[in-house]
């Protein structure tokens, strides 16, 4: 079985690869966070409502900045949580 | 001249009638101030995350007005947190792409940038998955030809 030519790998090669993370403020050139976007904000919040790392979200600095005064901005309006239990 | 925004959660249990009025009073303020409302904005009726003054949903709203000074802020805000059908507000200064967001988003062009980055991100995906559809649609062809 072993020498079989259509099996080259026993499993996905691509599997252990991780793509380069980026920061999508910067890729896609928005300036300005809204606070009043819960669903935007959503994507980088963990499931208890805390706000992602910037190793995790992929941020640059400038935008991880903007990125939490927006969620703060959010939590205190009550459009996001401040702690959440399945949030997602 | 600085551009400001100032949002806040009206109590659900007023009337249509009583919400306009809440707006109307502070829209009336700032124009007596002096400051040139820009814009004022109806978010509408949402569940609030987490419960304010035991209630569970709120009507949001948006005034962006334009003032001379910062001074008419602490005016603002303290006829705010005196005012009992207000559940929570928040002022904040905007800085010119917070003004250009907003103009942008009044002319509908955000909602359409959105859609087209979301394009792009699901283009590459479907395009894979009509290359993988297509040869075995060809092979079925193939198969039925030969019977």
């Amino acid at each position: 079985m072993a020498s079989r030519d259509d099996i080259k790998f026993l499993s996905n090669p691509n599997l252990g690869q991780n793509r380069k993370k980026y920061c999508r403020f910067r890729k896609y050139g928005i300036k300005h966070i809204d606070y009043k976007d819960p669903d935007f904000l959503l994507q980088f919040i963990n499931e208890q409502g805390k706000i992602l790392p910037r190793r995790i979200s992929g941020n640059s600095l400038k935008y991880q900045r903007k990125m939490a005064t927006a969620i703060k901005r959010a939590r205190h309006l009550a459009m996001l949580p401040y702690v959440a239990d399945l949030l997602k | 001249m600085k551009q400001f925004e100032v949002t806040f959660i009206v109590d659900p249990v007023l009337s249509g009638d009583e919400l306009k009025s809440t707006v109307g009073t502070y829209t009336d303020m700032l124009k007596n101030e002096g400051c040139k409302i820009v814009a004022i904005d109806e978010l509408g009726l949402r569940q609030l995350a987490y419960d304010i003054k035991k209630r569970s949903s709120g009507v949001y709203y948006t005034i962006e007005f334009q003032a001379e000074t910062g001074a008419i802020i602490a005016k603002l805000e303290l006829a705010l947190r005196r005012d009992e059908r207000i559940m929570r507000f928040l002022t904040i200064s905007l800085d010119k792409f917070g003004i250009k967001y907003n103009d942008d988003k009044r002319n509908g062009k955000i909602g359409k940038v959105k859609e087209k980055v979301k394009a792009k991100e699901e283009q590459p995906e479907a395009k894979e998955r009509k290359e993988t559809q297509a040869p075995v649609v060809e092979e079925n062809q193939v198969e039925s030809t030969e019977e």
